[in-house]
C-alpha cells in the first residue's frame, strides 16, 4: 500500500518534473552558456568568455540608463503603491452603506492590463486633448507634455500603473486589516486615540508582515515593466523610458544579440536578488511578527 | 449633541473621500467610452463634450477594416481556452501528488517548486525561443500552449494544493477501501469538490493569457496568426491620431474581461487577494 502510493506520487508529480527539465533547467543552462557567447541565432554561438558582462558594465551607457530608469520607476512606484492602497483599504474597511459598490468600483481598473491599458492611457495622457490635461485646463492650469517630456514620461507611466493596480492591492490589505482583533482598536479609543494613532500604532504594525511581503513582490513586478513602454514610448523620449526589460528585448529580438541579452537577463537576476536582500535587512527594523 | 455632530461630520468626510476616489477610478472609463462614440471632428474640441450629440458607431466598424479583428479574436479565444484547459488539468493533477499522496521527499520537492517561482522569465526566454525556432514551432500556437500542460505553473500548483488539503482525508480513505484507484479519486472525488479552486485558477489564467503580449510578440510574426493584443498593438503603432477608432478597438478587446469580471467576481477577488498576478 505504502509503496504503491509512493509510486503513484511520482506518477502524479511527473508532468511538473518533465516540464521543469525541458522548460526550466535546460533553458537555464543554455542561458548561462549563451551569456558567455556571441550569438545571433543564425550562426552557432562563439565563446567569448565574460566579454558580454564587462561590455555591459563598463562600456554600455544604455545599460546604465536602463538601470537608472528602472530603479527610479521602482523607487517611486513601490512606496506610492503600498501606501496608497493601504490607505484605500483603511477607508473601505469602514462600515457605511454602499461600501461593497465602492470596493468593486475601485477594483475595476485592475482587470485592465498590458496593451489595452497602454492604448487607453496614450489617449488619457494626450497633452492637447487628453482627459488629464483637459481637466487641468478646466481649472486654468497648463498640464505637462507627459509622455513627450523627458521629465514627465516616467511619472506618467507610474500614474497609469497606480490607477491600474491600486484597487487590486487594496483588497490584499483589506483582507489583512480584517484579521486584526477589534479589541485592539477599542482599547485605543478608550485612551482617546484618533484615526492616525490607530493607523500608525495598530494597523501598520499588525499587518507589517503583509506590507513587507507585498513590498518585495511589488519591487519584482516593477523590475518587469515592459509592455507599457514598448507600446507607449518605445523607450523615448531621449531614452527616458528605456526600462531594463525593454532594452533586453531590443537587444534580443531587434538586434539579435542573443548572447548579450542573456547576460542582461542574468544581471537582472543579480539586481533583483540584491534589492530583495536589502529589503530583508530593512524589514528587521519594522516588521513585527506575532508568535 | 456634539457627539452626534461629530459622527455626521465623519460620515460626510468618508463619503466625500469615497466619491472623489471613485471619480479617479471611473472617469477614464467614461472618457474612453465617450471618445469611441465620437467622430474625429468631435474629439478635438475644447472643452470636451462628454455626451456626443449623435452616437457614432463608425469607429467600431472601422476597426474591422484596419485589422482582421475576427481572426485575432478566434486566435485569442483558442490560445486562451487551450491554456486554461492545460493549466487547470495539469496543476490539479500535480497538486494531487503534493496534497493527497504520501511519498518520500514530497515536502522538499514542493519547496523546490515554490523556489522556481523566483526565476525571472527573461532568463529562460531566449533559449526557449531558440528551442522553439529549431523545432519549427515559430508562428504556431504551440509555444504559447504546450508548456502549460506540464504542471501549469508553480503558483497554480500551490493554490490547488492548499485547497485539496482542506478536503477531509476520511473521504480518500473510504474511497481507497472501496477499491477506487488514485486516478479515480482525483477525477471523481477531488475535482468535483474543488470547483471554487478550479474556477479561481481558470479566471486568473484567462486574465493572464488574454492580455499576454510578450509571448505572442516573440512567437507570432505571421500577420494572420496574431492575437488581439498584437492586433491592438499594431493599431497603436500605425494610427496614433485616430483616437476614436483606437478606443473602440481597446473597448472591444476588454469587453470579455469585463463580462467575466461581472459574472465571476467572487473567484476573481479571491484570486487577486491570493496572487496579485497581473503583469
Amino acid at each position: 500500500m505504502k509503496r504503491k502510493q509512493a509510486l503513484l506520487g511520482f506518477v502524479f508529480v511527473a508532468p511538473w518534473v518533465i516540464g521543469f527539465l525541458i522548460f526550466g533547467l535546460y533553458p537555464i543552462i543554455k542561458s548561462i552558456y549563451f551569456s558567455l557567447c556571441q550569438y545571433d541565432v543564425l550562426r552557432i554561438p562563439q565563446f567569448i568568455g565574460i566579454k558580454n558582462y564587462t561590455d555591459l558594465l563598463f562600456e554600455d551607457k544604455y545599460f546604465w540608463k536602463s538601470v537608472w530608469n528602472t530603479l527610479f520607476y521602482t523607487a517611486v512606484r513601490t512606496p506610492m503603491c503600498i501606501l496608497g492602497s493601504l490607505l484605500l483599504a483603511v477607508l473601505v474597511n469602514k462600515a457605511v452603506k454602499g461600501m461593497k459598490i465602492f470596493r468593486t468600483t475601485f477594483f475595476m481598473p485592475s482587470i485592465i492590463t498590458g496593451v489595452v491599458l497602454s492604448s487607453l492611457w496614450l489617449w488619457i495622457l494626450n497633452p492637447q486633448y487628453g482627459l488629464i490635461n483637459s481637466m487641468l485646463a478646466f481649472f486654468g492650469l497648463h498640464g505637462p507634455l507627459w509622455l513627450q517630456s523627458t521629465t514627465w514620461s516616467k511619472p506618467a507611466i507610474i500614474l497609469m500603473s497606480l490607477w491600474s493596480i491600486g484597487g487590486g492591492r487594496m483588497l490584499v490589505f483589506l483582507a489583512a486589516i480584517q484579521g486584526i482583533p477589534k479589541t485592539l482598536y477599542e482599547v485605543a479609543e478608550l485612551d482617546g486615540g484618533g484615526w492616525w494613532t490607530k493607523f500608525r500604532y495598530i494597523t501598520v504594525p499588525m499587518i507589517s508582515p503583509v506590507i513587507f511581503l507585498w513590498s518585495v513582490i511589488e519591487v519584482i513586478f516593477s523590475f518587469q515593466v515592459f509592455t507599457e513602454a514598448y507600446i507607449m514610448t518605445q523607450g523615448g523620449p531621449l531614452n527616458s523610458t528605456l526600462f531594463y526589460n525593454l532594452y533586453l528585448y531590443m537587444k534580443a529580438f531587434d538586434d539579435f544579440s542573443m548572447g548579450y541579452a542573456s547576460a542582461l537577463a542574468w544581471l537582472l537576476l543579480v539586481l533583483t536578488l540584491v534589492v530583495t536582500l536589502i529589503q530583508f535587512k530593512i524589514s528587521k527594523k519594522y516588521v513585527h511578527y506575532q508568535n | 449633541m456634539r457627539k452626534i455632530d461629530k459622527k455626521v461630520f465623519k460620515k460626510v468626510v468618508t463619503y466625500l473621500l469615497l466619491i472623489s476616489i471613485t471619480v479617479f477610478f471611473i472617469l477614464p472609463f467614461l472618457w474612453i467610452l465617450s471618445t469611441s462614440l465620437k467622430s474625429d471632428a468631435n474629439i478635438f474640441i475644447f472643452p470636451p463634450k462628454w455626451i456626443p450629440d449623435k452616437l457614432d458607431f463608425a469607429n467600431y466598424a472601422e476597426v474591422f477594416q484596419r485589422i482582421p479583428f475576427l481572426v485575432y479574436l478566434k486566435n485569442s479565444v483558442f490560445v486562451t481556452s487551450m491554456t486554461i484547459i492545460g493549466i487547470v488539468l495539469s496543476s490539479s493533477f500535480v497538486a494531487y501528488a503534493f496534497a493527497c499522496l504520501k511519498w518520500p521527499g514530497r515536502d522538499k520537492v514542493f519547496i523546490f517548486v515554490l523556489i522556481t517561482m523566483m526565476l525571472p522569465v527573461q532568463v529562460t526566454m531566449i533559449p526557449l525561443f531558440v528551442l522553439f525556432k529549431n523545432i519549427g514551432w515559430l508562428n504556431t500556437f504551440k509555444p504559447l500552449i504546450v508548456p502549460y500542460f506540464f504542471g501549469g505553473g508553480a503558483f497554480n500548483i500551490f493554490l490547488m494544493r492548499q485547497f485539496f488539503r482542506s478536503i477531509p482525508s476520511d473521504l480518500f480513505d473510504a474511497a481507497r477501501i472501496d477499491g477506487m484507484s488514485e486516478f479515480g479519486i482525483y477525477w471523481n472525488i477531488v475535482l468535483p469538490l474543488s470547483k471554487p479552486a478550479l474556477a479561481t485558477v481558470a479566471v486568473l489564467t484567462f486574465m493572464m493569457i488574454w492580455n499576454d503580449f510578450i509571448g505572442p510578440l516573440i512567437y507570432l510574426s505571421d500577420k494572420m496568426k496574431g492575437t488581439l493584443a498584437l492586433g491592438l498593438a499594431m493599431l497603436v503603432g500605425q494610427t496614433q491620431t485616430e483616437w476614436g477608432m483606437l478606443m473602440a478597438a481597446s473597448l472591444m478587446m476588454m469587453l470579455p474581461a469585463i463580462l467575466i469580471f461581472f459574472f465571476f467576481q467572487k473567484y476573481f477577488i479571491r484570486g487577486f487577494m491570493m496572487s496579485g498576478i497581473k503583469d
